[in-house]
């Protein structure tokens, strides 16, 4: 085994590999909870791709075929309900670890100087795996699937003059068609997964050079003992490889409560519309995208307003495309000498708190119809939401910070 | 483990907004039991006999349903499937589309996943809700889907309602005279049918159980396997717990 691995290693650095990304990577030893998503991340991508695989195996991307190779995968292939609840779930699942992996990064500034890559290479994740998840949920080709992209490519049709063009091209037909489901079966299955797994691979090696951040913010790499090993840094394997075990069996142990008994969530991960197969003449009473899209389609439906002579529709893509696009700037917003909540002031934390229930609030009115009442509600949150970046380079500036100490604490 | 909660907090969150979507109607509430075989059967039996002139399943087998229901092959193929196909085959029927459009209006809709469509509730409360109408071409109409194009089918068993059924509306007794509100879902019928208002009920009850286990045919073996897997995670996490504590013992 030893000169197995030796006579690889004198062709292909699979030693110095190792070393550098598990057994020497030197990680922060105070992470908590919140440092289990991003692992959980990679174990839900793992899951859909190899689940999507094997759902290909037996998937028909054709108009006709689409929507009962579905159900023949759910009834006639052997373990094929499982492959597809997995497939579903993990889906969701995707958003929720991501989320709030996001939401971490938030927390602890961990988008502040020196990791503005890591914070831009995820944010690029996040906006493929939104494209992702919106092509594959074309697939099944249910009234949802068939409705909901019908309504998102045709918010393209609102840009002026070369609006409806562009969704005539992205459809590649004047409406949603067996065209349009070839195309993002492609992308679904080859692109996107393709780019993915090139960011995700851009995401950790810019991480695993300049290190991890952790809750306070603290440089681990400006206290070395005399080897030149961080004091507050610990081997993320075996210890984190061990660490995160813990986290995967939670996680499995909630997924697999949704995987097995609640596979639908309620509506939420599988929309009961979706049962019925797509039909291009009867539009649904309500339609809404899933829970994960919700909160960018009620600040979509919020503009209410048409400018400058454009329509309201037009201002609305806008807001949503900003409410995405602003997200990407936040390391050059945030001007705090701190990185972690622990140590900033006051209005840094009320303003994250205020955010973070915005972006759920928003996320609830996505999914109801709305009404006069919904959609004021929706306007002040949206507001709030891009309150919170455009604010932050004077509330990260003005507020008191506490002193950060030299050493990571618990 | 304050954080612990509250990130459990943030995970569940959108399960809040379960209560999207719908209808105004109030329906009779119907909890499916798809370990009730004998109920299966009759629902079957009723389903084959009233609804499959019209409606397919097409995307179930009869081999399918005759395994999970327990009913023997020879059985169901003498008793079961009147189109002539075989066993292994999807339930189909024989009624065009474009002739059936022109007849109802819409053509009857495949009913395999009805129940995931709509609701266990909604259609024990639907095929309990036909009631005399003039006005509509069939003469039916129902309190669950106004102007529906569908006939009342079992309007031998039921019979016809002269009013509106009272659907969604609990039985209570008057304190005044002792008499019992809304004991039968129907209060007067146009037609007399066969069947008295509980054993209708009992029947409705079957066929949506049938309707319901046709939506999701692996449910209990999915409920079944399902507590094994969280048995195993959940022993997986103990080894696991433990382990990383052994690890971790001198970190700090």
């Amino acid at each position: 085994m030893q000169k197995l691995i030796q006579w690889v290693d004198e062709r292909l650095p699979v030693v110095d590999a190792w070393n550098n990304h598990l057994a020497k990577y030197y990680a922060p030893k105070n992470f908590n909870v919140w440092y289990f998503f991003g692992s959980l991340a990679m174990l839900v991508l793992v899951n859909q791709l190899v689940t999507g695989i094997w759902l290909t195996m037996s998937y028909n991307p054709s108009a006709e075929g689409a929507f009962s190779s579905v159900e023949y995968i759910m009834r006639d292939v052997e373990w094929g309900w499982l492959l597809r609840y997995l497939h579903s779930t993990g889906a969701s699942a995707f958003f929720v670890v991501v989320y709030l992996h996001m939401f971490r990064g938030l927390m602890y500034g961990s988008y502040q100087k020196p990791r503005e890559l890591i914070w831009l290479f995820g944010m690029l994740i996040y906006l493929v795996l939104m494209a992702e998840a919106f092509m594959g949920y074309l697939l099944p080709w249910g009234q949802m699937s068939y409705w909901g992209a019908q309504v998102i490519v045709n918010l393209f049709g609102a840009i002026p003059v070369i609006g409806e063009d562009l969704s005539l091209w992205i459809r590649g037909d004047y409406l949603i068609s067996g065209i349009t489901l070839n195309r993002f079966f492609a992308l679904h299955v080859v692109a996107l997964p393709i780019v993915l797994l090139g960011l995700v691979v851009l995401h950790i090696l810019a991480l695993h050079e300049v290190g991890s951040n952790n809750p306070d913010g603290i440089d681990i790499k400006k206290n070395k003992d005399e080897n030149g090993i961080p004091k507050d840094g610990i081997p993320f394997h075996p210890y984190y490889s061990v660490h995160d075990l813990v986290g995967v069996a939670v996680f499995f142990f909630i997924f697999f409560i949704v995987v097995f008994f609640f596979p639908e969530m309620g509506g939420l991960f599988i929309e009961k519309p979706n049962f019925e197969p797509a039909n291009a003449l009867k539009t649904p009473a309500h339609i809404a995208p899933v829970w994960y899209f919700t909160p960018f389609y009620a600040m979509l439906r919020a503009v209410t307003v048409d400018l400058f002579g454009l329509p309201a529709k037009f201002w609305g893509v806008v807001v949503m495309g900003g409410a995405i696009a602003i997200l990407f700037v936040l390391p050059w917003l945030d001007r705090s000498p701190v990185r972690s909540m622990r140590y900033k002031g006051w209005l840094s934390r009320i303003a994250l708190a205020i955010f973070a229930i915005s972006f759920v609030i928003l996320g609830y009115l996505g999914l109801v119809p709305a009404t006069a009442g919904r959609t004021a509600l929706a306007q002040v949150l949206t507001t709030l939401y891009f309150l919170y970046f455009i604010l932050m380079p004077f509330y990260t500036r003005m507020e008191k910070t506490k002193p950060v100490p030299e050493r990571v604490t618990g | 483990m304050k954080q612990l909660i509250l990130g459990f907090f943030i995970a569940v969150l959108p399960a809040f907004g379960l209560a999207a979507g719908g209808g105004s109607v109030h329906l009779d509430t119907m909890e499916p039991d798809h370990a009730n075989k004998e109920s299966l059967q009759r629902g079957a039996a009723l389903f084959t006999n009233y609804c499959m002139g019209c409606h397919s399943a097409e995307y179930a087998r009869y081999k399918r349903v005759s395994d999970d229901l327990g009913i023997p092959t020879e059985l169901y193929e003498e008793n079961l499937i009147f189109t002539g196909a075989k066993i292994g085959e999807l339930m189909k029927i024989s009624m065009r589309k474009d002739l059936s459009e022109g007849w109802f209006g819409a053509p009857p809709p495949d009913l395999t996943l009805e129940s995931r469509l709509r609701g266990e509730s909604w259609i024990y409360s639907y095929l309990r809700g036909f009631y005399k109408d003039d006005n509509r071409p069939l003469g039916v109409n129902n309190v669950v889907f106004d102007n529906v194009g569908m006939p009342h089918v079992m309007v031998d068993l039921q019979g016809l309602c002269a009013v509106e059924p009272k659907i969604g509306q609990e039985a209570s007794v008057d304190p005044l005279s002792g008499n019992i509100n809304n004991a039968d879902v129907c209060p007067e019928y146009a037609i007399e049918g066969s069947m008295s208002a509980a054993e209708f009920d009992r029947a409705m009850y079957d066929l949506t159980n049938f309707l319901s286990y046709m939506g999701d045919p692996v449910k209990l073996e999915r409920e079944r396997l399902g507590v094994f897997v969280l048995i195993f995670v959940a022993i997986f996490f103990v080894f696991a717990y433990l382990l990383n504590r052994e690890y971790w013992k001198d970190v700090h």
